[in-house]
């Protein structure tokens, strides 16, 4: 038997490394975000302003967002969804809640974890505020908030019954 | 069920360029916006929406997705997505009207071809179990046929360096391509190997572009254009993927797709070729049997911009625009994909 005969498996380990551009779009929100503010674009067609600024254009009036808007930083949950299941690279003890939050000022949800209260407690209308890691740790990136957590200020009344499902 | 009339009516081209710093989708939205006010048309009135592009070389997953915000897609609109060139997302929107769903499509493409190492990335095009594992690179490939070719005696190093002063000269014309210089080929011979036998103006010079085109049905390209662009025959044909089963010195899928799309029954003026590489454009020549009579990539081609997934639909927009100027009555257009010219897309277009 040759060696190559022996040969079941190949490893051939390959890497591509990329230049990634945010575009001057969202540049401004990265740049914000380096120094804990959190800064939207409003769309010069229908004014909507939204945060994260997606990729600089407004998908409505397809058209290339204009000014900066700071938006936040508390906001309303709009919607939540209560993991528990666990899964492959969970990093989160469970039972935990992904929100959506319409931060203040913005016109769009953006997603993040509700911690620092029970996941029964968590509801529409729920005002809820950032908590970031420490500055230190900070980079262009959303991650630079670990979660949101409760205000304690009245629920903002979002047009659902209470009860309903 | 008998063949609608339909017919290139606008094009957008953004010029090329290399490391861009706008996302894709910045780079998208002009030209679609662009293409749109050419021909004034409301956009409910576009019936389907196709975009051309590719998420490896972004690097992200389903990065194609976020094209639908540079359509303005509100209310709801009706939209496909071809991972390759926007040529192919041009076939499938010809089908689309075909189909009677539409009447006016628009179709667009995308390359941000210099953000990542496009030799190597393109290998993601070849056969999975055998070819990409061996990580060949595309220029590598490309090498390897040109060897064959010149081995076979189809062709010489002086007739690809031919082929590229022709398609630098010829892009000293046009505004929006990237390499361009008035060069001679014996001065092009005396330049270095990069990938033996290529030389660097063998290779289709990778440039960040975008593009966008207008098809529409009978009198819906009457009204929109002055002198649309009438598609007579499309055809899109593939060779094997098997590289060693398929002859490398010449390109029976481009031969049939020619033929099928009518190549051959009159005169062409101006034939865009998609030929990333010089003695490919030759392969093609031959196989389409393209004489003296027609001038080959009068642009400059994807030799001197070649902005991956979108070079094919170029090649569209640069025939259809030759029509809607009179400077041309029967021309062709052609887009490659996948290794040595695997696939092959040829459409013959003609004005009124």
């Amino acid at each position: 038997m040759s060696e190559a005969d022996g040969i079941m498996r190949l490893r051939q380990p390959i890497s591509v490394t990329y230049n990634w551009s945010a575009g001057p779009n969202a540049t401004s929100h990265l740049n914000g975000l380096l120094d804990g503010t959190l800064v939207g674009k409003r769309c010069p067609g229908c004014s909507l302003v939204y945060f994260p600024p997606r990729n600089g254009v407004c998908p409505k009036c397809a058209r290339i967002l204009g000014e900066d808007v700071v938006v936040g930083p508390r906001g309303t949950i709009t919607t939540f969804c209560v993991v528990n299941v666990p899964f492959l690279g969970q990093k989160i003890k469970l039972p935990y809640v992904a929100a959506q939050i319409l931060l203040d000022g913005a016109d769009i949800s953006m997603q993040h974890l509700i911690q620092e209260c029970e996941a029964t407690d968590v509801r529409i209308g729920m005002r809820v505020e950032p908590v970031w890691k420490d500055r230190s740790e900070w980079g262009p990136s959303l991650e630079n908030i670990t979660h949101f957590r409760p205000t304690g200020e009245p629920d903002r009344d979002m047009g659902v019954e209470a009860g309903a499902s | 069920m008998a063949r609608r009339d339909v017919a290139i009516v606008a094009t957008a081209q953004r010029p090329n360029e290399v490391g861009s710093t706008l996302t894709s989708v910045e780079l998208i939205l002009p030209v679609i916006n662009d293409v749109i006010t050419k021909v004034g048309i409301e956009r409910q009135k576009i019936g389907f929406w196709c975009h051309g592009s590719c998420d490896y070389m972004s690097g992200q997953p389903f990065s194609f997705v976020a094209a639908v915000d540079a359509i303005g897609a509100w209310p709801p609109i009706v939209e496909s997505h071809v991972e390759g060139d926007g040529a192919l997302a041009l076939y499938e929107a010809w089908v689309k009207i075909q189909t009677g769903e539409c009447d006016v499509a628009l179709v667009f493409s995308n390359g941000k071809t210099t953000s990542g190492p496009i030799d190597r990335i393109l290998n993601l095009q070849a056969d999975p179990y055998m070819v990409t594992p061996l990580w060949p690179g595309f220029d590598s490939l490309a090498a390897l046929q040109a060897r064959a070719c010149l081995d076979a005696g189809v062709l010489s190093e002086a007739d690809m360096a031919e082929v590229a002063a022709r398609s630098y000269r010829d892009a000293l014309n046009n505004p929006i391509a990237y390499a361009k210089e008035n060069v001679t080929a014996e001065q092009l011979l005396a330049r270095p190997y990069t990938t033996a036998p290529l030389r660097a103006h063998d290779c289709g010079v990778p440039v960040d572009g975008a593009n966008a085109i207008i098809l529409a049905a009978g009198d819906a390209a009457r009204g929109l254009a002055g002198r649309p662009a009438w598609i007579r025959g499309i055809d899109h044909r593939i060779d094997t993927q098997r590289l060693g089963a398929r002859s490398m010195v010449e390109s029976s899928s481009a031969a049939i797709a020619a033929a099928n799309a009518g190549a051959g029954d009159d005169r062409i003026d101006i034939a865009e070729l998609h030929a990333p590489y010089t003695h490919q454009e030759i392969l093609l020549r031959r196989a389409m049997n393209l004489g003296e009579g027609t001038h080959v990539n009068p642009s400059g081609g994807a030799l001197v911009s070649n902005p991956a997934m979108a070079a094919g639909l170029a090649r569209f927009a640069e025939a259809a625009e030759s029509v809607f100027s009179g400077s041309a009555d029967r021309v062709l257009a052609h887009c490659t994909s996948g290794p040595m010219l695997q696939q092959n897309l040829v459409c013959v277009m003609e004005g009124d």
